[in-house]
């Protein structure tokens, strides 16, 4: 660091369609808390102070999928503020659980649910934040891991690139010690097709991963799904599987509509 | 009744004992142990500990602990971890840095690994350690991590009464009986009535060991009844990989179809690597903290199935999933033999049981010699 006195970077966190369970990994990082607040300068952050600071920002992060006409044009916005902009979260980099209403009729379910449908409006598909501006990185999860959005922004500080892998849940599993469910209980596990970054959270506990760090690199979806007939699921519990928090990712999607096909 | 030299009885009973030799060496014992659905490797300090009447069902993408009718503590065959996982563990810190003022200092706080005992080596595995001392300590560049836990360990090998339906050491040529450098080397029989094991020792510490116990002398019947064993082991193998000419014929099929029809198949998943005991694929791992006063540097068991593995400048070298399966069965069969002159394959099984969706190298080895490349199609060489 030069002697002379800098700027801290400014750090804006904006909130679209989502339950705010990203945004708070942030306040849960107790233990990094005090460090990220003394490398950044908190400027907007509405989940956190009422002290909102005007843009611009250097880093901003983009929590939820774009669900409105508003939204739409706020993103906008939002990516004019921002020098260095990430997207964190299953909503905002797959269209989140919300998407689920992309292969259902809104319109239908605005009938139903509102008393007065004609106060909504909105768009017909919940859809990433990269399908509306360029986005600089996007950090997978539902909820995203704490230690990986630290590890992000530590690394957009210091300017290197940071170590957040792309491969299997299956690397991480094994790295643990974990015995594969797959393999030694017959568990449909979506783990060979997700990406890691949860710790492999779920088959720790002898579950199945749910796929909620998105696709892997490069998944498989196909042979997946083949194995998991195998295993004595039907093709409508292997859409139900594809179709959780990154059900609009394009290899889940494809997978999900594939089985709901045959 | 005659005897032979250097083979000994042990009961069961008195299994303890050898454990408690081993403790009072001072060393940490690992061995097999029931833990998650699977037989793994884990601390062992009493009898209790082993997978005392268990064994394992294998087959292609699927693994099953059942019960047996007896009381054998080494009555199963290989499960999903290998002793890689502490000789080459899956992840280690290589250094630590704290900034102070505009320099910083390494710290090299890494706790010298315990004495270590593993109780329970198969033939394939012992053959698996002698792969990765090849590569990780017996060239030019010693793996000082590697070595530094290798060094001193103590092997207790066990040979195998009984094969799986994944095995094919015989293949490899590494199995089922313990070959090379073991401490103490066991054949457990048991059966109606009896449960005991053949001893014998490998080495100056393992004939140590064998004398502190005061076995009594194996007759030479039990000698033969313990190779009978061992040779029934032999002839439960089915699975064949026919090794014969396999670096070029792998060398001489670069492009053919079988390559695409795996990739169907193949998840990309690593699964297979991070279970082979020989993969040795690292990757490093630079991590600061957010106050950039500490730095850590880790070293990860990598894959060859990871798109960043083959990141270069531009991009990944392998972005199908077919050039990486491909690049993992002609490096483990083919040009590991170039590399350090044996094959890196020890036919554990392991990648066989373990993938999840069970593709199966001696099968993928098959299809190709069944229809190998013409010479013209051959052109490209090796990978």
């Amino acid at each position: 660091m030069s002697s002379k006195v800098r700027r801290k970077p400014r750090i804006a966190v904006f909130k679209f369609a989502s339950c705010d369970g990203c945004q708070l990994s942030l306040l849960d990082a107790e233990d990094e808390l005090l460090g990220v607040a003394a490398a950044l300068d908190i400027a907007y952050f509405p989940e956190a102070s009422r002290a909102m600071v005007k843009g611009p920002y250097d880093i901003g992060l983009v929590e939820g999928s774009i669900t409105t006409h508003h939204d739409a044009e706020r993103i906008q916005e939002v990516r004019r503020q921002c020098k260095t902009l990430i997207a964190i979260g299953a909503c905002a980099t797959a269209g989140g659980i919300q998407a689920l209403r992309n292969w259902k009729d809104v319109d239908e379910f605005i009938r139903i649910v509102y008393a007065t449908p004609k106060y909504i409006n909105t768009l017909k598909l919940s859809t990433p934040v990269a399908e509306h501006v360029p986005v600089d990185f996007e950090l997978r999860g539902c909820p995203i891991n704490k230690h990986q959005l630290i590890e992000l922004i530590t690394a957009t500080l210091a300017g290197r690139k940071p170590n957040v892998p792309t491969y299997s849940v299956c690397v991480e599993c094994k790295r643990k010690g974990n015995v594969c469910i797959a393999v030694a209980q017959g568990v449909a596990c979506l783990g060979p097709a997700t990406q890691t970054g949860c710790g492999a959270l779920c088959p720790s506990f002898d579950r199945g991963c749910y796929g909620c760090y998105g696709p892997m690199e490069s998944p498989n979806t196909e042979s997946l799904s083949n194995q998991f007939r195998i295993l004595g699921q039907n093709n409508a519990e292997i859409t139900r599987a594809f179709r959780g928090f990154n059900a609009w990712a394009w290899q889940f999607r494809k997978a999900s509509e594939e089985s709901e096909r045959t | 009744m005659t005897e032979r030299v250097n083979q000994y009885v042990l009961e069961s009973r008195d299994f303890q004992q050898l454990l408690d030799a081993l403790i009072k060496r001072g060393y940490q014992v690992l061995g097999p142990a029931v833990r998650d659905g699977a037989i793994v490797y884990d601390v062992v300090e009493s009898l209790s500990d082993l997978p005392i009447g268990w064994t394992d069902e294998q087959e292609t993408g699927r693994y099953r602990l059942r019960r047996r009718n007896d009381e054998a503590l080494f009555g199963y065959v290989v499960g999903p971890q290998s002793w890689k996982k502490y000789l080459h563990p899956a992840e280690v810190r290589l250094l630590t840095a704290e900034r102070s003022g505009r320099t910083f200092r390494i710290l090299n706080n890494e706790p010298a690994p315990p004495r270590r005992a593993f109780l329970g080596v198969r033939a394939c595995e012992l053959a698996a350690i002698a792969v990765q001392d090849r590569v990780l300590e017996g060239d030019r560049y010693r793996d000082p991590i590697y070595a530094a836990r290798r060094e001193g360990i103590f092997i207790v090998a066990v040979n195998c009464t009984q094969a799986a339906p994944t095995c094919f050491c015989t293949s490899m040529g590494t199995g089922p009986r313990v070959r090379g450098a073991y401490d103490l080397a066991l054949t457990e029989l048991v059966g109606p009535g009896k449960h005991e094991f053949v001893i014998e020792a490998g080495s100056d510490a393992g004939a140590e060991v064998l004398a502190e116990l005061a076995p009594s002398a194996a007759s030479e019947a039990l000698c033969r009844e313990a190779e009978a064993a061992v040779e029934r082991a032999a002839s439960q193998i089915q699975r064949r990989l026919d090794t014969t000419g396999i670096r070029d014929l792998l060398y001489t099929n670069f492009d053919h179809l079988r390559w695409d029809n795996v990739a169907q198949r193949c998840l990309a998943c690593a699964n297979c690597t991070m279970v082979c005991p020989t993969c040795f694929c690292t990757t490093v791992e630079d991590v600061s903290d957010v106050t950039g006063t500490h730095a850590e540097r880790w070293r990860k068991w990598d894959s060859c199935f990871s798109q960043n593995f083959s990141y270069i400048h531009g991009g990944s070298v392998r972005s199908s999933a077919k050039s990486r399966y491909r690049q993992w069965m002609t490096h483990k069969l083919a040009s590991w033999i170039d590399q350090f002159g044996n094959s890196g394959c020890v036919g554990c099984g392991r990648c066989i049981t373990w993938c999840p969706v069970g593709i199966d190298i001696t099968e993928e080895v098959r299809a190709i010699r069944e229809s190998p490349a013409s010479s013209k199609e051959s052109s490209h060489g090796k990978p």
